[in-house]
Parts: structure tokens; sequence; C-alpha cells
């Protein structure tokens, strides 16, 4: 699963690939946020959580988490991650925080479109930017 | 508070009030407002899409919003495309696989999927790849099939994908895209050919036959890596310089799984492994996200030594690099690596010793691990001396693992015995409270052995003892050292001519006994060996002074009267030898052998951590008043054959008090089965079938079977009989049950038992102590605790001052 949270806890975003129940999804969410502030700079970005990986990393007040399985690359989603942020940011033109909240649909075809069954989809930027200009337009 | 209810709200004000909203009671009150009349209005169809919106939004800050889902498939029936979308995001959202709802969803996802507007095809897709079920799949396969192969390379991708999440669903359909897939591969686009190297790599995890039938696409991957690494750069894909790194790690993935295990692949893939190798850039993390995927499936396939030392090589470069995510990653696969290539690790050593010290917890661990695997003969010296250091400063989460670990490689490689010895004692000394018992059983077991350092093992141990009264374990340790081999403290000990401990007076070592028994700060465990250990004392004291003996005396009557029971036995049970005893007391206190090795108990028990370590086996404990003087001088002799049947290699000839040891090995060797058989069952017969021995026309003492709780056949005099149940981990409770078959009035009877010094007997008192004839019987309860999981041997002696028996 992907996760945003900002640093008090509250979910900006979040969009799973495997199944769970609610509670189960609260609670995960719970943990991961408890898991993932308390560590400093000084920390390296993986956390080993339940039998998964949790990759994070920190953008000014917000944790973009991901949780993969154990055998995958942790370099190269923490590299995944990178990408992401970066297409946010020029998608929203220096995208902060307020943006994703009030717009958080869009932030879900983003999403949708970098990732996709739980793997990376497309890496190119721009490829990714030209779709989501396409939609826009169609609204 | 303050809310208008009636008009339904726009998204952002939403959001607004609800950032506004201070408490969380007031953030409730608004979602309950919102909620209640987005259920109730019938919204005209411009509307829906932000009723929707706001739906979506409550949904995620974690509110139930689960009646929108209708909504949201009125939605995507719509024609327009904005309403698609809202309404596909939000059977995304809050639809999952096990709602009966989002079946209703498949048939709108199939007719989106066949429109013509690439768009709504790729919403469907989308909402296809998260959030289908077997039976979803199973209608939809063919459609994903035909987009497979579509024009458009946009809806390729993402029709790849949708066939990766379906495969995970239903491994049986895989077939079908096995023919797509492998076209895909000749793509240019990278996109296409990621989704389709993933797709492929989670076919092959599935299903073997179609990892042979990839096989032979390996020279395919390699050429498309060749291109990406030479062909300088697309501008799309390269991230910092590297042209298209995830795509280098996928393939790099699927030749690791494709050359697992199989040499022929295996060799094309060697030289282009090591161009990439080369080639990448390291100075960005990028560059050091292929290389760590190189090293991991250099070590997945069978590739060739050279090869293996290079991928060596650069996690020793990983590991000097200052970003601790790329050194924490080195550690760990070293970690998988040390066991293959062991010299090629050995050569980082130093720098992994270095990882030691880093302030990160995690790091911390797995160089501690990787540590451990390195230490061998030549290095345990330098190894230990760090280990040591690294032990006193760490954390207490490490401190055990660190302990007993380093008691391991100490005892494996040790140089000499001298400075195992040394090593033991530093290591509880630095260990604190946190070293296990395992540990200190290690030391007890290699002090006993090693007769010429004793002494000098004792005044260390009074050393470290009277410094730091709060380690228990060492304390516990000290304790027995001095029961046992106190009368090394007595003189001045040389060891190697190095230094030169001066005699302690037995005040001294009295009044650190008695600090063990009175201080709050003593563990059970200690106390019970401390009592113990005075009684020994007293037998060891180099002048057998009067008033020394009476505060011996003093010390073990002290606890007479304590509330815990081990300690009020031992305590009385000491006491009544200094009344009615004294005369065997020396014999009774008698030094231990050396202890069994532990390589010789290879029938262990599961092996209970905790409780009492180390026991008083010698003086076994007489639960009631020996009989007669007559008696007392073939206790002597009874108790030397007891404790002697350790070294049960005698061959049984039957026999009085030869019959024991015999018994001893026929009792392992029933043990061993038992054991195996036996995990926690409440009548567990611990004592197997000792051997069967004639009756001896010995007036004391006669070697009796013991049996599984079947009587024995052609005794004359007496059948013992034992049941043991299990109580806890360590203990078994035996109930021995003597017999009287004989036709002779049994009187004085009593019951003895010896058990190994790694394991603690306690007798209760006896039913009686007359046996009438025939049938008349006497139990007794005995309890032995085996914290060690060392086999239990128990000796058994009977007798009675029979007047009839021969």
């Amino acid at each position: 699963f992907i996760l945003i949270q900002n640093r008090a806890g509250k979910t900006r975003l979040a969009k799973w690939y495997m199944h769970f129940e609610d509670e189960e999804k609260q609670k995960l969410i719970e943990e991961v946020h408890a898991t993932v502030t308390v560590r400093d700079a000084k920390h390296t970005n993986f956390v080993e959580f339940r039998n998964y990986k949790i990759i994070y990393r920190r953008y000014a007040g917000l944790y973009f988490c991901i949780c993969v399985d154990i055998g995958d690359n942790n370099l190269m989603y923490l590299e995944a991650i990178h990408n992401f942020v970066e297409v946010l940011n020029e998608y929203f033109h220096n995208v902060c925080e307020l943006d994703l909240v009030f717009n958080f649909y869009k932030v879900y075809t983003v999403v949708d479109e970098m990732f996709l069954a739980g793997e990376i989809r497309e890496t190119s930027q721009t490829k990714v930017l030209r779709q989501l200009m396409m939609l826009s337009t169609l609204e | 508070k303050g809310i208008i209810a009636n008009t339904p709200k726009r998204l952002r004000d939403l959001i607004r009030e609800i950032r506004a909203a201070k408490t969380a009671a007031e953030e409730r009150a608004v979602h309950h407002l919102n909620s209640n009349h987005t259920k109730k209005r019938h919204h005209p169809p411009s509307r829906c899409r932000n009723v929707a919106k706001l739906l979506l939004y409550i949904h995620m800050l974690g509110y139930p919003a689960h009646f929108g889902q209708m909504e949201c498939l009125k939605l995507v029936a719509s024609p327009k495309f904005s309403d698609k979308r809202i309404g596909y995001l939000g059977a995304m959202l809050l639809l999952d696989e096990r709602a009966e709802v989002h079946l209703l969803v498949t048939n709108s996802v199939k007719n989106d999927m066949n429109h013509s507007t690439q768009y709504i095809v790729s919403l469907a897709l989308s909402t296809l790849g998260s959030i289908c079920s077997p039976e979803m799949s199973r209608d939809l396969a063919g459609e994903v099939q035909a987009l497979i192969k579509s024009n458009n390379a946009y809806l390729r991708k993402k029709a790849a994908l949708c066939a990766l999440r379906i495969i995970q669903k239903i491994p049986d359909i895989m077939e079908m895209y096995i023919p797509c897939a492998r076209s895909l591969l000749n793509e240019k686009n990278h996109g296409v050919l990621l989704t389709a190297v993933c797709l492929i790599s989670q076919m092959c995890q599935l299903s073997p036959e179609t990892l042979n039938h990839f096989r032979r696409l390996v020279p395919n991957l390699v050429r498309i890596l060749k291109n990406l690494i030479m062909s300088g750069f697309s501008q799309d894909h390269d991230v910092n310089g590297v042209s298209d790194p995830f795509l280098q790690v996928k393939i790099l993935q699927l030749l690791r799984i494709l050359g697992h295990q199989d040499s022929a692949a295996s060799e094309q893939m060697n030289d282009i492994l090591a161009q990439v190798a080369t080639n990448t850039e390291t100075s960005k993390n990028v560059g050091h996200s292929i290389l760590y995927e190189i090293v991991l499936t250099i070590m997945g396939i069978e590739s060739e030594s050279g090869l293996r030392v290079l991928a060596v090589n650069i996690l020793g470069r990983f590991l000097l690099n200052t970003d601790k995510n790329i050194r924490y990653v080195a550690l760990s696969t070293l970690q998988r690596v040390v066991q293959a290539d062991y010299n090629a690790v050995q050569r980082h050593r130093t720098t992994i010793v270095d990882c030691l010290r880093d302030t990160d917890a995690s790091i911390k661990r797995r160089a501690m691990e990787l540590c451990f695997s390195l230490i061998n003969g030549q290095n345990i010296r330098g190894m230990a001396k760090e280990m040591l250091s690294f032990l006193a400063d760490c954390g207490s989460e490490f401190k055990a693992d660190c302990c007993s670990n380093l008691a391991i490689a100490a005892e494996r490689y040790a140089p000499n015995k001298r400075w195992h010895v040394d090593t033991l004692l530093k290591l509880l000394a630095a260990a604190g409270n946190h070293a296990r018992d395992d540990v200190v059983v290690a030391a007890v077991q290699l002090i006993s052995e090693q007769s010429a350092y004793q002494a000098y093992a004792v005044h260390q141990l009074f050393y470290y003892a009277s410094q730091d009264f709060s380690q228990q374990p060492m304390v516990l340790l000290a304790c027995w050292c001095i029961g046992e081999y106190g009368g090394g403290l007595f003189s001045d000990c040389c060891a190697d001519g190095l230094e030169t401990y001066s005699a302690k007076s037995p005040e001294e070592v009295l009044g650190l006994l008695e600090q063990a028994l009175l201080s709050s700060q003593s563990r059970q465990s200690t106390k019970h060996v401390a009592v113990t250990a005075v009684m020994k004392l007293s037998t060891r004291l180099p002048h057998q002074e009067q008033q020394l003996l009476d505060s011996i005396r003093h010390l073990a009557a002290y606890h007479c009267t304590s509330s815990q029971l081990e300690l009020q036995q031992r305590s009385v049970e000491f006491s009544a030898i200094f009344r009615h005893h004294e005369n065997i007391r020396a014999a009774l206190l008698e030094p231990m052998p050396v202890m069994e090795g532990r390589a010789e108990s290879g029938r262990d028990l599961p092996a209970g951590s905790g409780a009492a370590a180390v026991a008083s086996g010698d003086s076994a404990e007489v639960g009631d008043e020996v009989a007669a003087a007559a008696a007392a001088a073939a206790v002597a002799a009874t108790f030397e054959s007891l404790i002697n049947f350790d070294d049960s290699s005698t061959g049984g000839v039957p026999n009085a008090t030869i019959g024991l040891p015999n018994a001893a090995t026929n009792s392992s060797s029933m043990l061993a089965t038992n054991n195996s058989n036996s995990v926690a069952g409440p009548l567990i017969d611990v004592f197997g079938d000792l051997g069967v021995s004639e009756p001896a026309p010995v007036s004391e003492a006669s070697a009796l079977p013991a049996l599984p709780p079947i009587a024995s056949a052609g005794i004359a005099g007496l059948q013992l009989s034992l049941a043991g149940s299990r109580q806890q981990s360590n203990n078994v409770d035996l109930i021995i049950r003597a017999v009287n078959l004989g036709d002779t009035n049994m009187t004085n009877f009593l019951l003895q038992a010896a058990v190994p010094k790694s394991l603690q007997l306690s007798m209760m008192p006896a039913s009686g102590d007359c046996l009438p004839p025939a049938g008349g019987s006497v139990t007794q309860k005995a309890v032995v605790t085996n914290p060690n999981g060392v086999s239990a041997l128990c000796g058994l002696k009977a007798w009675s001052g029979l007047k009839g028996l021969g």
C-alpha cells in the first residue's frame, strides 16, 4: 500500500493494493504513523514492519510511505517515491500540503498513472504529465 | 455549531470547515451533518459529483462512508467522463473484493473497456487492476487480453499490469497471456517494457513451466539491457543521469529469476552483469540501487567466482559509504552472502567492526550478527576484545544475545583455557544482569573441567563479586565456585606467574556469602546457591575452628523460617545435618567430580530457560532421618557410588552397589526414547526400565529396578515404581512407590536418590517408613528440576533395616 501522512498522523492519501478490513486499515495507519514519526534523520529509510518493509521519505511535513515485500529492492522504491513527488511538483506547480488536501482526487489519478496493481507502471515524468494534461482537458 | 445544514456543500467548503474545526468533537459533528444530508437528498446529476467528492473525502479521513457506494455506481454508469472518473475513484476506494456490490461494477467495466475513448478504457483498467476479485477476473480476462494487443501503448501498459493482477488472483489463466507477453518484450516503449517484465516475472514466480519457457528469452533481455546502457539516454526516462533505472532493475530481477540454478542461462548473463556493474555511476542513490540489484542477482544465479568477488567488493564499497541506507542494505546482504563466500567477506571485517559503533540500532544489530558469523580461530582474540567493548556500551536489548553468542564463540575457538576462563568472566562482568543462564552454566562447566585454573578462577570471582554486587549471574557463579573450590581461596594463588592473589581469610569469604544470603538484591537462585556454598565451605576450611563453624551454622539456619520453600528446605536440612549428623558431614559435602561435558549429553530435553541454575547434586537431600548408625557407614559408600554413576561406562554386573551405574546406562537409553516421545504429557515416565538386578543378600541395600508403571517380576522383596509428571517445563514430579512383596515386615525403610549436579532433587517426606508385608506400600514424592535440559539421570537406592532379607 501507499500512504501519505502528515506529521500529526492525518492521512492525505491512502492507496491499498491488498485487501484489508476497515479496522485493519485504521490500525495499520496508526502503526505506520507510530513507527515512522519517531525516526529522525539519523535512521535509515527502511523499517521492518510485520512481515513487510516500509520505505519512507519525509518531505517537509509529509511522510510518503510505501509498503513492499521483503524481497524488493529498497533503493529502487526510494527512487520511485522521489519520482512521484517530482511529478506532483510539476503538476501542481510547487506543490504544498494544501494542494494535496484540496485536490485529493487528482492526486489519486497521478498515483494511478504511476503505480498500478502494486507495481511501478510508468517512470517517465514527461509522459505522465502529458497524460494528466489531457485528462484535465476532458473535465 | 453554526453550520447551515440544508444546502449541499461544495467540496472546498467542507474541507475548510473540517480544518477549522478545533476539536475532534466539532469535526465529528460536521461529518455527521454532512453525511446525513448527503444520504437523504436526491441530488440532481450535476451535484452528484460534488456529493461523491464529499463522500470520498470523508472516507479518506477515516469515517464510514459506505452508503455512498450506490452513488458511485450511478456515477460510473453515466456517460460523462468526469462523472465516470469520480465514480471509478469512489469504487476503488469504497469497494473491495469482498463486497457484493462490486459485482455490479463488472458490467460497467466490461462495457467501458470496449469503449472507443482510450481514457475511459484506461479508467476501467485501473479499476480492474485495483479491486478485481477472482470472479471478476474470470469474466474480464478475455477483454484484457485483447487490450494487450491493442495499438495504443498507453493501454497496453495498463492492460499488462491488469493481467498481472489477474494472474495473481487466478494462476490458472496464465497460459492465455504467455504469447502476448513475449511479443510485448519487443517493444521500444519503456513503459510497456517495464510492465511486460513485471508480468513475466510474476508468471515465472508462479509456475516453473513458464520459467523454462521464458529462459529462451534471456538473450533478448540481455540485449535490451545493453541497449539501455549504451545508447545514451532518452530524456524521458533518465533519473539523474542514469537511463531508466527502474527498467534496469526490473530486468535484473527477471534475470535473477531466470538464471536461478540454471547454469546455461547464467553463462549468458555473466558478461552483461559485469558490464553494468562497472559502468554504472555510483555517486547517486540511483546508481546504488542498480548496483544492489546486480549484487543480488549475482548471488542468485550460478555465477563464476570472479563475479562473486566483484559483488562482495561492491558491498564493501557500500559499507564505506556515509549514507546509512546503503550501509544497512550492504550489511543485510553480507549476512546472506557470508555462508557462501566466507573468505571474501573476511576482507571487509574491519569495516564491519566499525559499523558496530553506528548510532542506528538496526545497523548495530546487523553488524553484530555479521561479526559473530565472521569469528574464527585466527581472529578470535581481536574480535573478542571488540565484542566485549561493544557489549559494555550497547543497549540492553543486545546484551543477552551478544553475551550468549560470545560465549559460544569463545568455547569454539578459545586459544587456550586460561584465556577462555578470563573471557567468560569478563563477559559476565560486562553483561550484568542480562546474561542468560546458559552462559553461567557454561562457565560452571568450564571451571569444573579445568582443575589447574580453579583457584585462579575463584580468586577472580571473589574479586568481581565483592566489587559489584548487583550483577546477579556473576554473584551466583561466585557463590557456587566458592562453595566448591573455596579451599583455593585460603591460600595465595599465583596464576601462570602473572599475578599473585593474596589469601582471603575465612571471615572475608563468609562475609561475602552472608551478604549474598541476606541482601535484598539477591535473586532466589543466588540465595539457594549461597546456602549450599556455606555448607560446603564448612568442610573446606583450613582449620576447623569452632567459632567459624558456629557462624556457618548460624548462617545456614538463617532461612529456616523463610517463606520461600526451596530456601527454607535447604536451610532446615542443613541445620539438621549439623545437629544430628556431624560425623558424616564431611562425607556428604565432598567435592563434586568433573561435570560431564555438554557434548556427551546429546540427549537433551527441550531446554527451558531461567530457574535455578546450579544445584546441589552431591548432597542429596535426605528426606528423612537416616536410620541407624550401622547404616551410616554405608551411606558414605553409597554416596560415593551414587555420585560416581556419572561415569556410567561400567557395563552392568547386576550387583547391589554397582547395579546402579548399570541402571543408569539403561535408564539413559530409555530416556532418549522417552524424551523424543514426550513433550508435555501429563504422565511421563522419566525413568525407563532400569536393568533388573538380582536381589543381593545384603542387608542394607538392594539395587532395585524402577519401572514404568508395570510391576517387575521376579524380584523378591521390593518393587519400586516411578510415575513422573511434568509440572512445568523444568520440573518433573516423581511418585516413587515401593511395594513390599515379600512377607516380612520392612522397617525403617528409606529411599534415596541422587542426580547429577545439573539437576536438583528434593524429596518430600515419605508416607511412612514401615512396609507391611505382602503389598503394603510407601509412597514418596520427589521433585526433579532440570533447568538445562540435560538428560535426567537418577539413581535410586532403597534400603531398610531388614530383618528378614538375608
